[in-house]
């Protein structure tokens, strides 16, 4: 039997389709798309190409206000680096708690250098308070930047609603849409998004490319200079290949895109709803009603989740947790503290994150290992008793903690 | 995914010693903030051998804290008391092949356990003196607050004072920032400035034999030559002995130096590091091309095993 991949938060698998379109242009198309000879030019026609796929998966008025850019992560520090210097007596940043650390570490260095970063609370699902929002919205903010949808919980922001409040307020606006792209309808001629990142290897191209939306006219300093390349917006010689493989990964991702809302959520549900039915004390976390279809985060209370995820290994089955075991950091996922998930539950979430390549006779062995392997690991627990938590687990076990 | 070795992996799979004790009659409970785990290990001690016969488990942490919580019951049953106290994390480290330097703490929860379980048997109260913060070094597992405690105890200025005194930072470099960081925190704290070019001034002084010997062109005499090599080990000694590790001059032949490596260092992850680190000051020191094998793969060198070459 083969491995069963339910991480596709972290990263998917290439789509086939999407590795033959790029071929080509390793051996024989190897020209720089700028060259002005036949080399050159096949290339470019390609890259066109490619931009126009994004485009209409996105809903991009004008092709071009795709920039393609080297990853999600350089599309967020661009759109962010680029609104400061646009307005540079604007010294505020607004962004939530629960961003990816793609903001979250560039807004924390941009704090030491002086300015102000308001991180938008969430409630206990995950939800922001639009009222805190509003109230923070001044002439002070540079730009805001909210996900559209969350990656460890699959919670989706309300983003359009959020842009209409911005603008009200005269300030730009970014959304990091990584997880929701291919995910999510998006239609962004009918918002008024300023500023949006795509990663490619969320929807099954390559790691390596990204893409940042401009909407056009909007004011915008690049982070790289140098050449003409993506209308001077980012310099630096084009991943053709790479390129090529985004565009036709939107293609197949457009799609598919109902195929995403109805077969894999289908899927998605059935491992949930079988889990919680199977496991006694364990919950999803985040937002069940209002999240993306192929995100299942559940916690397990009373056991660690490097623990589960070890055993889910040995059984073939990958996933990822919010544990600070599988972090290297000293807490667990800061999204799940600013839920305010307690720690016997915080560091016991498995995010199961599936794909149109899931299929239910693998869905169904997964629910089939889970319950042993969280029976397992709570015969160790010391806050779990013979068959139920230990009456008063808090109290049972108190550790010293150093 | 971490680097778990294969004693890891099966003590986690198969941990030994779970669950609660019977006649349990001491019992210790402890956590490690840095990762949320926690342990309670139970011992039955015998009142008149003070032997620990039997120790049993629960775990709520990762495999390694699983893995470690089962090594630890497995090394203390049967010892002493006098005995047990004496195992370290490391010996918890060692008994699992070693564990990838985020997760020592693990071992160290164990010994504390250890600890505050003897300190329960013995109806005395057990107070923690080890703090632990986040992990800056990862080559030489140095965390936050022993960064933070050294350079207040001994007024360090910069990121290669600390390193001197704590090895952090002085392998891949790449958490000198973080180590600047902390020195601008806890020097402001102070009332000084962190000045990030006042490494210049606070280089240690040359070791007094290099010093003198430099001017010199003549060639040394292997007598000298040796003394000098041993210089350069002298110095680096305190430092590992820190770490409960030692490092010893065996032999030198030619351009290769046979180092024997003991206490912690031995068998420690770090050691290919440290072996790299005496080559490159005897190298620096001595001004030509120096080789350091640890003395126990020279014996393998120069004996080569019989079951190896009966298997070729």
């Amino acid at each position: 039997m083969s491995d069963i991949y339910l991480d596709n938060n972290a990263t998917t698998a290439c789509d086939p389709k999407v590795v033959e379109a790029m071929l080509p242009y390793f051996l024989e198309q190897f020209g720089n798309p700028s060259s002005i000879h036949s080399f050159g030019s096949g290339v470019g026609r390609a890259v066109s190409k490619a931009r126009k796929q994004v485009q209409e998966l996105l809903g991009a008025e004008h092709d071009s206000e795709i920039i393609f850019t080297s990853c999600g992560t350089e599309s967020d520090n661009t759109a962010i680096l680029s609104a400061l210097k646009c307005f540079p007596n604007r010294k505020e940043i607004i962004t939530t708690a629960v961003e990816h650390p793609a903001i979250l570490a560039l807004c924390a260095q941009l704090e030491k250098e002086g300015y102000t970063i308001h991180r938008l609370k969430v409630d206990g699902k995950g939800r922001l308070d639009l009222e805190e929002y509003r109230k923070l919205l001044s002439p002070n903010v540079a730009i805001v930047s909210v996900m559209w949808a969350n990656n460890e919980t699959g919670t989706l922001f309300p983003v359009e609603e959020m842009v209409e409040m911005a603008h009200a307020a005269g300030i730009q606006f970014h959304t990091d849409a990584v997880q929701a792209v291919g995910k999510v309808a998006i239609d962004l001629k009918s918002t008024k998004i300023d500023m949006l990142s795509v990663s490619g290897h969320k929807l099954h191209a390559p790691k390596g490319i990204g893409v940042l939306y401009l909407r056009r006219g909007v004011r915008f300093r690049p982070l790289l200079r140098g050449g003409h390349q993506e209308r001077g917006r980012r310099a630096g010689t084009e991943n053709a290949a790479s390129v090529v493989g985004l565009g036709k990964a939107c293609e197949l991702a457009l799609e598919h895109i109902a195929f995403e809302n109805v077969q894999v959520k289908a899927l998605r549900d059935r491992l949930e709803q079988n889990i919680l039915s199977q496991v006694p004390h364990c919950f999803v976390t985040g937002d069940p009603v209002n999240r993306l279809p192929n995100t299942a985060n559940i916690a397990f209370e009373y056991i660690e989740g490097e623990a589960i995820l070890m055993l889910l290994n040995k059984k073939g089955i990958a996933a990822s947790s919010g544990s600070a075991c599988t972090s290297g950091s000293l807490e667990p996922s800061h999204v799940m503290r600013a839920m305010d998930i307690p720690y016997t539950a915080a560091h016991g979430t498995i995010r199961f994150s599936l794909s149109r390549y899931n299929t239910q006779a693998e869905i169904d062995r997964v629910i089939e290992a889970v319950p042993p392997i969280v029976a397992q690991l709570r015969k160790l627990s010391p806050y779990w008793g013979e068959d139920g938590p230990v009456a008063e687990p808090e109290k049972a076990f108190a550790p010293v903690y150093a | 995914m971490w680097e778990y070795s294969e004693k890891v992996k099966e003590h986690f799979y198969q941990p030994r010693n779970v669950g609660v004790l019977e006649g349990a009659n001491g019992v210790g409970d402890v956590g490690s903030i840095s990762c949320g785990d926690a342990l309670r290990l139970s011992i039955q001690v015998n009142p008149d051998s003070e032997v620990i016969e039997n120790a049993t488990f629960q775990t709520f942490g990762c495999g390694s804290a699983i893995a470690s919580s089962s090594a630890l019951t497995e090394i203390i049953k049967g010892l002493t008391i006098e005995e047990a106290l004496k195992v370290t994390n490391q010996d918890i480290a060692d008994y699992l092949d070693g564990l990838p330097p985020e997760k020592m703490h693990c071992s160290v929860m164990g010994r504390e356990a250890l600890q505050a379980a003897v300190a329960n048997y013995r109806g005395v109260e057990w107070k923690d003196d080890h703090e632990e913060g986040a992990l800056v070094c990862k080559c030489f597992a140095v965390d936050a607050v022993m960064i933070e405690d050294t350079i207040r105890a001994n007024g360090l200025r910069t990121v290669q004072d600390v390193t001197n005194y704590t090895k952090a930072g002085g392998g891949c470099c790449a958490c000198h920032e973080g180590i600047e960081e902390i020195l601008a925190k806890v020097l402001a704290a102070q009332g000084i400035a962190f000045d990030p070019e006042a490494g210049k001034a606070a280089e240690p002084e040359p070791l007094p034999i290099a010093a003198s010997a430099k001017p010199g062109k003549a060639p040394l005499t292997l007598v000298q030559r040796i003394r000098r090599i041993e210089a350069v080990i002298e110095s680096i000694r305190p430092n590992l002995r820190m770490d409960g590790g030692d490092a010893e001059l065996v032999d030198v032949d030619g351009n290769t130096v046979y180092v024997k490596m003991t206490g912690a260092c031995s068998g420690c992850s770090m050691a290919a590091m440290t072996i790299g680190g005496i080559q490159q000051r005897l190298m620096e020191d001595l001004g030509e091309f120096i080789k350091v094998i640890p003395a126990d793969k020279a014996v393998a060198v120069r004996e080569p095993r019989t079951s190896a070459a009966a298997g070729a």
